[in-house]
């Protein structure tokens, strides 16, 4: 039980995947989320959001489609979540929806802006990055190699960085 | 309405869509949006070297592992059976700096010439793919989120420390493509 709940306090911290669902379902109710999977593939292609040269016209300021694509996100999103709330929609399987606040750190800044640096640079976000590897570049599985290994020296030297 | 799905898809539809993900994923399961965490889940599975940040029960998480298994596929899928004839449109500033780096093929999403398994033994293409790669692994899950996590998930949740980190993403880009990349680009 102890294990489970410093499981709980280093997920909560680090990642948004704060699964605490007591259902357990056979493996293959997975397939659902690989089916949403498939329909952000599909938009990450047709709107070229994994587009080098998009992102790049983003940091330019020559283009206004990542703004337009992200704001739209956004707006969408925090109608969904508000009516999620407010109506107290429950899961398909009756269970709560749950929020965790997350708690400032300086990780946000200096990790953000380290992640920035990257992104500029790959022209992709861990997301696009699967989606340009199932386009056929399949050079990219270099990139999300070396990307494994920056999360693993993070966490190896997680202690010793300012958060 | 095939030939309309091969087009280029406008923002306002993407951006749609995409917000629709985060409630689909509660709905669905009180999942909550987020991408980079695979990349810790892939270390957890594989190389956790007895580091606390990697000894969790990964198996949790594997919703994430067939959501990015998805998008794999989707990608797929869309290059495939949906993929437009027309070349991709590149702002004419953009296409004239670039020419000037030798980069001259606009041809695919990826730009061939800095994205390849023969450019990585160039420095540009390794300082790019490898370097590249390394920042957006660490720096994501430094700041405990990404585009996906931070950006949407959590400026939909409307959290305040992802706005920093979406600010702090911008500032970073804006910094590299105006003016670290010119050099990289130059090599």
């Amino acid at each position: 039980m102890k294990q489970e709940e410093t499981d709980f306090e280093v997920r909560s911290l680090d990642t948004m995947c704060v699964n605490e669902s007591e259902l357990v379902h056979p493996w293959w109710y997975n397939f659902k989320y690989a089916a949403v999977g498939v329909i952000f593939g599909i938009v990450f292609i047709k709107a070229e959001i994994i587009s080098w040269f998009r992102i790049q016209e983003m940091f330019k300021l020559q283009s206004f489609h990542m703004y337009g694509v992200i704001g739209t996100a956004v707006v969408v999103g925090a109608i969904s979540v508000f009516l999620i709330k407010k109506l107290k929609i429950k899961t398909v399987h009756g269970e709560e929806i749950t929020f965790t606040n997350k708690k400032f750190n300086k990780g946000q800044i200096y990790g953000g802006l380290i992640f920035g640096l990257g992104w500029a640079i790959t022209g992709a976000c861990p997301g696009p990055l699967f989606a340009q590897l199932g386009s056929g570049a399949l050079a990219i599985i270099v990139v999300i190699a070396s990307a494994m290994a920056g999360t693993w020296v993070y966490g190896k030297f997680r202690e010793q960085l300012p958060h | 309405m095939i030939e309309k799905l091969t087009q280029p898809w406008p923002w306002y539809v993407a951006g749609a869509i995409i917000g629709l993900i985060v409630p689909t994923l509660l709905i669905l399961g009180n999942k909550h949006f987020g991408i980079s965490a695979n990349l810790r889940h892939m270390c957890a599975a594989c190389f956790p070297s007895n580091i606390p940040f990697f000894n969790y029960d990964w198996k949790k998480e594997s919703w994430n592992l067939f959501f990015i298994g998805g998008i794999l596929v989707g990608g797929v899928i869309s290059t495939q059976y949906l993929s437009s004839p027309d070349p991709v449109i590149i702002h004419p500033d953009l296409a004239k700096e670039l020419t000037q780096f030798g980069i001259t093929d606009f041809s695919g999403l990826v730009p061939i010439q800095l994205f390849s398994f023969e450019s990585l033994f160039t420095l540009r293409g390794l300082i790019m793919m490898v370097g590249g790669g390394f920042l957006v692994g660490f720096g994501t899950r430094y700041a405990g989120g990404c585009t996906s996590g931070h950006a949407i998930m959590g400026l939909s949740d409307l959290q305040w420390p992802s706005l920093l980190a979406t600010i702090s993403f911008m500032i970073g880009g804006f910094l590299m493509t105006n003016l670290i990349l010119p050099y990289i680009l130059a090599l």
